[in-house]
């Protein structure tokens, strides 16, 4: 067999969801392990293949001073670093201790805050070191996880849009919620995740981040009108991607 | 004699992060220290202020791996607080989605991260070429669970259907013929699968574990049950507190459960099959029996079995609900929020996840407990550790270093629920 390129995966601060999404190709995994050499992915292996490594997926933020110099020593190593995931590109949930105080925080959950060590912030990968893909998501679509890696191998760029969920609706024939009265983040989150909350009788609620250039101001007038109270509105954007500027800087507009 | 230590760094093959530190003096070893170093993400922390609306989401994010345990327990919770109780077909979807969930966990474990221990390969890939069918089997049966999670779920990750008072969107009846015929298929693989991990060679090895788990009246347990024990705890779920405290400790970033009188306690496969033996059919008590289990195993290397066992169960119990599936006429029925303290506890795949919250009268969350199954089983791992690696003391590190991964992996340990990852040292003197 010729040499395959080396796949490694990395986590950070995160739930695993994203790099499960690799081994939820059940379809395709094996295959695709006989084109890219699985070299360090220690969720689903024990064998370990020193880098450098070709290709990089890098999942979760960065929320300890270990884990900010560790995501330095992963660039050195990678040819190429995909981000995978609303952690890794926007600090995920987590971020929201950005905005709160710290120590209140390790205080709520832990009886000895001594022992815990934590950075006041959780921030994405690319506050740190460049990223040469982000892909969106919480928690990424395994099949655009597939075209990425397909890409890669095949020396393109990734074949991703990046306009909204409406986008979606319409492709797959869904009528808008926001017609029937139900806020949604739709209109100005970035598609990929298929439109999957509409489908389901409810508003999207934004986990895959801001869309390229969003129209955040105008959406937030909507909801007002839908009935939608300012802490509402102000928690919508707070959430999975509380800290990806665009939404962070639509939610300051509806603080206390 | 020497001091040694020997070390894990990384800990390969399970959710998330920890090493493992063993210190072994005068050929005894003194102690074993299961790190956890895995981030802390505080979800308790930023749960505070949150809507009881907002929960299902934000709590499945705590983990990828088992997202339904969490939005249940927490639904639950938000149902006993707010007084609402759920029957009839929606409930019966809560527990079918929840078999997805234990599919598609148990079958990643028991196929891809554990089976490789048994057979000397460093993961489930590398083992498909030797063992290409039962592989790709596996692969099958993973892949009905997560089909039945996406068909009702939306997603097999972090589902978006499920609310306070039952789903935003219920299937109707014909969408299941498909997946009905693949889990047929599937629970002919479970049973193969079955019959194949009861063939592997098991270190010996019975360990006096106090058993922690719910017990329903008819059922093997899902969502509902009193929380029961081998050793006499038998109490609602509301007065966990009681019998059970967290502590912290300097080595791991994820709290240690006790019961207050006695100590360490194991929840999971072994103690829901041990707890709840007589509540499975006849033919999968069958099966477990020719697969070399009695009715209670104490043997953790075993959970391997126990897994498959209720991997059979769960495709099982799947098709009964299907079976007798007829659409209800609302997919949820109406929550009002009130200034409550409510309780939800489940079974995930690695055992009970309990939560407690305290809302406003507007059904905001003013306190938040969430205690995982891997924090409980903490003090367990470090008990079977000391045991695994006291018996082999003699041997050469790198034998004790992956004999004791092993014993770690039989947890099947989701350290990013805990908080996350796993490092070994052995220190010697």
């Amino acid at each position: 067999m010729a040499e395959r390129p080396r796949l490694a995966v990395w986590k950070f601060a995160s739930c695993d969801g994203c790099q499960l999404s690799l081994l939820d190709c059940e379809d395709e995994l094996l295959a695709l392990a006989d084109v890219i050499q699985i070299a360090n992915f220690p969720e689903a292996s024990s064998a370990y293949v020193e880098g450098p490594y070709e290709l990089s997926l890098v999942e979760g933020s960065v929320t300890n001073a270990h884990d900010a110099e560790r995501i330095l020593e992963v660039r050195k190593q990678s040819k190429f670093l995909v981000t995978i995931g609303a952690c890794a590109t926007a600090g995920g949930i987590q971020a929201l201790k950005n905005f709160a105080d710290a120590a209140d925080f390790v205080a709520a959950v832990y009886a000895s805050p001594a022992y815990i060590s934590t950075l006041a912030t959780s921030t994405p990968i690319s506050a740190h070191v460049p990223v040469d893909y982000e892909l969106r998501g919480c928690p990424i679509n395994k099949t655009q996880l597939l075209e990425v890696i397909s890409a890669f191998l095949a020396g393109r760029k990734p074949s991703i849009l990046s306009n909204s969920v409406c986008i979606e609706c319409k492709q797959r024939g869904t009528v808008c919620v926001m017609v029937k009265g139900t806020p949604c983040l739709g209109p100005v989150t970035h598609a990929g995740c298929g439109a999957i909350c509409p489908a389901y009788g409810r508003g999207c609620y934004g986990c895959y981040g801001p869309m390229e250039t969003p129209n955040t101001g105008s959406l937030a007038q909507h909801w007002k009108t839908l009935g939608e109270s300012p802490s509402g509105i102000y928690r919508a954007f707070q959430t999975f991607n509380a800290a990806a500027e665009e939404f962070r800087k639509e939610a300051e507009r509806h603080a206390d | 004699m020497p001091t040694k230590t020997i070390k894990v760094d990384y800990l390969a093959r399970v959710e998330g992060e920890g090493a493992l530190d063993l210190f072994i003096e005068g050929g005894e070893v003194k102690s074993a220290n299961l790190r956890i170093f895995e981030p802390p993400r505080f979800f308790e922390a930023f749960l505070r202020g949150r809507s009881y609306k907002e929960l299902p989401d934000i709590v499945a994010r705590i983990c990828g791996i088992c997202p339904i345990a969490y939005q249940m327990s927490a639904t639950h919770a938000v149902e006993n607080a707010f007084g609402v109780s759920i029957g009839g077909q929606l409930r019966a979807l809560r527990r079918l989605i929840y078999c997805g969930e234990w599919i598609e966990s148990h079958a990643l474990h028991v196929l891809m991260l554990h089976a490789p221990d048994f057979l000397g390969y460093p993961d489930g890939i590398a083992m498909s070429r030797d063992h290409g069918e039962i592989v790709r089997g596996g692969l099958k049966l993973k892949k009905a669970g997560n089909d039945l999670m996406r068909l009702l779920g939306g997603r097999e990750i972090h589902p978006v259907s499920i609310r306070a008072g039952g789903f935003y969107h219920v299937p109707r009846k014909r969408d299941f013929e498909p997946i009905a015929e693949d889990l047929r298929r599937a629970h002919e693989i479970a049973v193969a699968l079955l019959r194949w991990v009861g063939t592997f060679e098991f270190p010996e090895l019975e360990q006096d574990y106090e058993f922690v788990a719910l017990r329903h009246p008819h059922e093997y347990p899902f969502n509902e049950g009193r929380l029961v024990s081998s050793k006499g705890i038998d109490i609602d779920i509301a007065d966990y507190e009681s019998i059970f405290e967290e502590r912290h400790v300097a080595h791991s970033t994820a709290l240690h459960s006790v019961i207050k009188d006695r100590g360490a306690y194991l929840v999971g496969p072994l103690a829901r099959y041990a707890l709840n033996f007589d509540r499975l059919s006849p033919d999968v008590q069958a099966l477990a029996g020719e697969a070399g289990l009695g009715p209670v195993c104490r043997n953790p290397f075993k959970s391997i079995i126990v897994r498959s066992v209720e991997l059979v169960h769960a495709c099982e119990e799947a098709l009964r609900v299907i079976a007798a599936y007829e659409e209800p006429d609302r997919p949820f029925v109406q929550v009002e929020p009130r200034a409550a303290t409510g309780f939800g506890c489940t079974e995930a795949p690695r055992g009970i996840c309990w939560h407690r919250y305290d809302f406003n009268a507007e059904g905001d969350i003013e306190k938040a407990r969430i205690v995982p199954p891997t924090s409980q089983n903490q003090p367990s791992i470090e008990a079977d550790l000391k045991e695994v690696a006291g018996m082999m003391v003699d041997e050469p590190d790198d034998v004790i270093r992956h004999r004791c991964e092993q014993a770690i992996r039989n947890y099947d340990p989701c350290i990013s629920c805990s908080a996350h990852f796993l490092k070994l040292q052995v220190h010697r003197s």
